[in-house]
């Protein structure tokens, strides 16, 4: 191939970029010239909407960041919380969209490796993965095969590098069916006085490579990831790339034990946009100028040009800031991990990022502005119309109770996902206390009486009926979950996946989801810490539901004190926390039942929230609690189901419902509850516990081997797991 | 009782060997990096779980031809007791210090799972602190833990009891259902010969302590104290 750098730049060139024509000027302005060909893929690259976040980031920067347990937000590779005893957690939630969908083996795959590279460049070890997965209707022609391809891509990454897939949730909507949404999310673990930054320092300090080599594969995967699909999606394949979690294992383990030394000035994994985006990270961060000789880029194919080079986006590879006179030492430590170590380059005062490739400059840009002055836009938003409240009497009673309830807990909505999480290693590291299938996940700080909760959340359909009630749902759902396994809710990460953001409704749904998050993060005193932005998740026009995925992160000073969502032991008091008014509107039920999507979602009363969850941690952390489990897709009677399934133990509840119709009452989906599980002999002490302002009552007992409710004489434990495992089992055994 | 784990590149339950041992004998293991060629004199080597080499080729084929695999060998040879878990397992086996083979899932899916395991063989230096017949509870996880023999082997390795686990149902039935991999006669463990070398598929060390949800994977660890006390 014949390689010019000196390509005349067309319009044609330039649009093909990604670039419009303000951008395009910007550009010419920033350089005072016309740029090479390796200098448009950079400005494309960069200020595409993947890096860029230009469309959204004057939203963003309303949501609250800040808390005194905070140590760094957004801005960093990863957020960072303070744990105490001079330890920190770092996390980040990621989306992989685009790729899974093209080939979702490797782009689940490497979303993982990603996320696990966006965490440890900071200094942490990676201690638990999780994820938030949406895809297209069952009956849609691809789910299988994507559900298939993403779980396996998930579990063969994961599994490889040693780190547990705690959890995550799966939904399934037509809304998908062109766009599914891979969101993962690491959390690691760190000394406060090991984390890592980016920005670069110390004129002449040496710039080094180190893990894969380069290849062609991911060039323009950050363009091709702030585009719609169209038909021609499928010619794509070649942007996505392919993941090696042996290399990242080997690469977690190099970098750690580097960093255990006081070799590193600044460390930086290239992730999208790969050198590029890597290198103007760290020097424009640091206000410093990086010189790299592009011929000694550790290469996996012959005759790869500097465009290429800059755009790749093969996976495990990072670039690293030493001191002085330290590479041997380096070099050592990734010898011993059989991975490639290159000294690309080192810091220079120009400011530039100054490629060199055979002798000749093949860029100079100066990296400030690239980074700094990336274009911002206000796109124009209209508020999306809210949908109406659905008043219950419009809603059909159905024909019999238990049929209901077996429905609901055996749609692909609700039912058992272990075929998904056997497919993961969730215990790897010992130190995963609570696995899949509860309200968070629970994994140990090692060695200490900690212990981290996590939960991934949102409810599309909330979001879609309502964009600030789902926005605030999302983020209380986390909030709820994590408090539910009695941890303390610190902070979250966000990963806002929406459709083509030029549309101003689609627009609109994505600044009705931050004011609805923002609210809730701070009457919940639980800041962002991290996030993604993904947009143009749309396909011929269509866009998904905007689904803001929330990964919330909590604490335990004493993992003993944890509870799970089943009981413990016959004779336990059921505990309803929460008031109940059978809001059916956006409900499971009414989707499941009626095949109706319709209706306002449950409104969020956040200082409820926070009064109904306070109680029941601090319920939890006195040990008066055997079990709890939060109250939410598909309502009261799931939820007891679930706490039935979970400990293999009948019960008998007697509910008061009052005015609201009983199917209302039972698959209503309001905010703000809780079911616990008591010992009896405690149960008194906790309801009087509660001041006037908590709705609290005894709705019945944990026992015998049925489930029996008002309404259901009667179901059979056999029965009710037989409904809840079938589905997916089944599902996918026809794939 | 003095101990050593071997860790190879992507071995990744070196850490959850290393806490185990530590916490059963008081002992820190001496950790032994695939490049070297010397090992301590230790009671016990432990082969960990993982994904050595990534499981590229076959796994545990590549680790099985590390530099230090020819030590524990060695070891092995001289009668010295070797346990490899998982991955282990498979290096124990493309080595040859076991026989037989771990091939792909029936189902041709990675299984992370609680399984129940029928203890076949209480004699021997790893199953000791078990009644015979006893049923215990610990998971698997893996791609490739389908132990196949051929017939000939099969039918020694059974004469012989060298079958120290199996997988069964809560009633210590050998049935299809509980077996998470298609292996031959549900086998999750098997002894050399000697008695000396145990390799099985499923994960005591995770199952340790109240906090893992349930300890019975201790008895494995006891029993190796009992043996070499």
């Amino acid at each position: 191939m014949t390689w010019n750098n000196n390509v005349e730049i067309t319009d044609a060139l330039v649009r093909e970029h990604g670039l419009s024509t303000q951008e395009y000027d910007l550009c010419l302005k920033i350089l005072d010239r016309t740029p090479t060909l390796t200098e448009l893929g950079i400005f494309s690259v960069m200020w595409s909407e993947h890096c860029s976040y230009k469309s959204s980031k004057k939203h963003l920067k309303t949501l609250p960041t800040t808390a005194p347990w905070v140590i760094h937000g957004p801005g960093e590779n990863a957020g960072v919380i303070d744990i105490g005893d001079n330890q920190a957690i770092i996390f980040k939630m990621e989306s992989h969209n685009h790729p899974s969908y093209i080939e979702p083996y490797q782009g689940a795959a490497t979303g993982v490796g990603g996320i696990l590279r966006d965490v440890f460049t900071m200094g942490a070890r990676p201690i638990a993965n999780m994820n938030a997965l949406r895809f297209g209707s069952p009956n849609h022609p691809k789910t299988r095969h994507l559900l298939s391809g993403v779980v396996e891509g998930i579990g063969g990454y994961g599994n490889c590098v040693g780190v547990p897939t705690v959890g995550g949730e799966t939904n399934f909507h037509p809304a998908y069916d062109g766009n599914i949404l891979v969101n993962a999310m690491t959390v690691g673990l760190a000394d406060q006085d090991k984390i890592f930054l980016s920005a670069a320092a110390g004129i002449g300090n040496p710039v080094i490579y180190v893990g894969s080599k380069t290849g062609r594969d991911g060039i323009h995967g950050a363009t091709m990831a702030s585009a719609e699909f169209t038909e021609d999606t499928e010619e794509k394949r070649p942007t996505v790339q392919v993941g090696d979690p042996f290399t990242e294992k080997l690469l977690i383990e190099a970098c750690l034990e580097l960093m255990s030394t006081d070799m590193v000035v600044a460390i930086q994994d290239m992730g999208a946009a790969g050198l590029t985006s890597s290198s103007v990270e760290m020097a424009s961060g640091g206000g410093v100028g990086f010189d790299f000789n592009l011929d000694m880029v550790p290469q996996r194919e012959e005759g790869m040009t500097p465009y290429e080079m800059m755009l790749s986006e093969s996976q495990e590879r990072m670039l690293i800031v030493l001191k002085p006179g330290r590479e041997n030492e380096a070099k050592a430590i990734f010898d011993k991990w059989d991975l490639d170590f290159a000294v690309i380059g080192k810091i220079t005062d120009s400011g530039n990022l100054t490629l060199t490739f055979k002798g000749e400059v093949v860029a100079d840009i100066p990296t400030q502005p690239l980074a700094d002055n990336s274009p911002e836009y206000d796109r124009p938003w209209v508020k999306p119309q809210p949908k109406p409240f659905l008043d219950t009497d419009d809603i059909a009673a159905p024909p019999d109770m238990k049929q209901a309830l077996l429905t609901m807990i055996g749609s692909p909505h609700l039912c058992s996902r272990d075929w998904i999480w056997q497919q993961y290693d969730m215990q790897v590291m010992a130190d995963t206390i609570q696995k899949p299938g509860g309200d968070a996940a629970v994994v140990r700080v090692h060695g200490t009486d900690k212990a981290i909760a996590i939960s991934t959340d949102c409810t599309p359909r909330y979001c879609y009926a309502d964009p600030v009630e789902g926005g605030k749902q999302a983020v209380a759902e986390t909030w709820r979950n994590i408090t539910a396994v009695g941890a303390t809710p610190l902070a979250i990460t966000d990963c806002l996946n929406f459709g083509n953001p030029e549309r101003p409704e689609i627009m609109g749904q994505f600044v009705g989801c931050i004011e609805g998050m923002r609210e809730a993060c701070n009457i919940l005193d639980y800041p962002v810490v991290s996030g993604n932005v993904s947009l143009y998740n749309e396909t011929n026009g269509t866009g998904i539901h905007p689904t803001p995925a929330i990964g919330g992160v909590g604490l335990f000073d004493d993992y003993s004190k944890m509870v799970t969502i089943a009981p413990q032991a016959e004779g336990e008091i059921l505990l309803l926390i929460g008031e109940t008014k059978g809001h059916l509107g956006a409900s499971l039920y009414l989707e499941i039942m009626e095949g109706r999507e319709e209706g306002a979602p449950p409104p969020v009363d956040l200082e409820v929230e926070k009064k109904n969850g306070n109680f029941v941690r601090t319920q939890i952390g006195a040990g008066n609690i055997a079990a709890c489990h939060d109250i939410s897709d598909g309502g009261l009677y799931v939820a007891l189901a679930e706490m039935a399934m979970a400990a293999n133990i009948g019960m008998t509840v007697t509910i008061d419902n009052g005015r609201v119709p009983l199917h209302a009452y039972a698959f209503g989906e309001d905010q703000g509850r809780y079911i616990l599980s008591v010992p009896a002999e405690k149960a008194e002490a906790i309801m009087s516990a509660a001041d006037d302002s908590i709705s609290i009552q005894i709705i019945g007992k944990v026992g015998g081997d049925a489930f029996k409710i008002n309404g259901i004489t009667g179901i059979s434990l056999s029965e009710l797991l037989n409904a809840h495992q079938g589905w997916m089992e089944e599902y996918m055994g026809l794939e | 009782m003095k101990t050593a784990v071997i860790v190879f590149p992507a071995s990744n339950c070196d850490r959850d060997m290393i806490v185990a041992l530590e916490k059963i004998t008081g002992h820190q293991p001496h950790i032994i990096w695939h490049q070297d060629d010397y090992i301590p004199a230790v009671d016990l080597i432990a082969l960990p779980g993982g994904f050595s080499f990534g499981d590229y080729l076959r796994c545990g084929a590549m680790a099985a031809r590390s530099p230090v695999t020819r030590k524990v060998i060695e070891h092995a040879d001289r009668g010295g007791n070797v346990i490899g878990i998982c991955n282990g397992f498979q290096v124990l086996t493309e080595t040859g210090l076991l026989p037989g083979a771990l091939m792909r899932n029936e189902s041709l899916k990675f299984v992370c799972k609680d399984v129940r395991l029928k203890v076949e063989n209480n004699d021997t230096p790893f199953t000791n602190a078990y009644e015979p017949g006893e049923v215990i509870t610990v998971p698997v996880a893996h791609h490739d833990g389908n132990y196949f023999a051929d017939d000939d082997t099969l039918y020694a390795l059974e004469e012989e009891g060298r079958i120290a686990f199996r997988y069964v149902n809560d009633d210590g039935d050998t049935t299809l259902a509980a077996n998470p991999n298609g292996s031959r006669n549900n086998i999750a463990g098997i002894i050399s010969r000697r008695k000396n070398i145990l390799g099985m598929m499923p994960h005591p060390e995770r199952l340790i302590e109240n906090a893992h949800g349930g300890t019975d994977g201790l008895g494995f660890f006891k029993s190796m104290i009992n043996a070499i006390n």
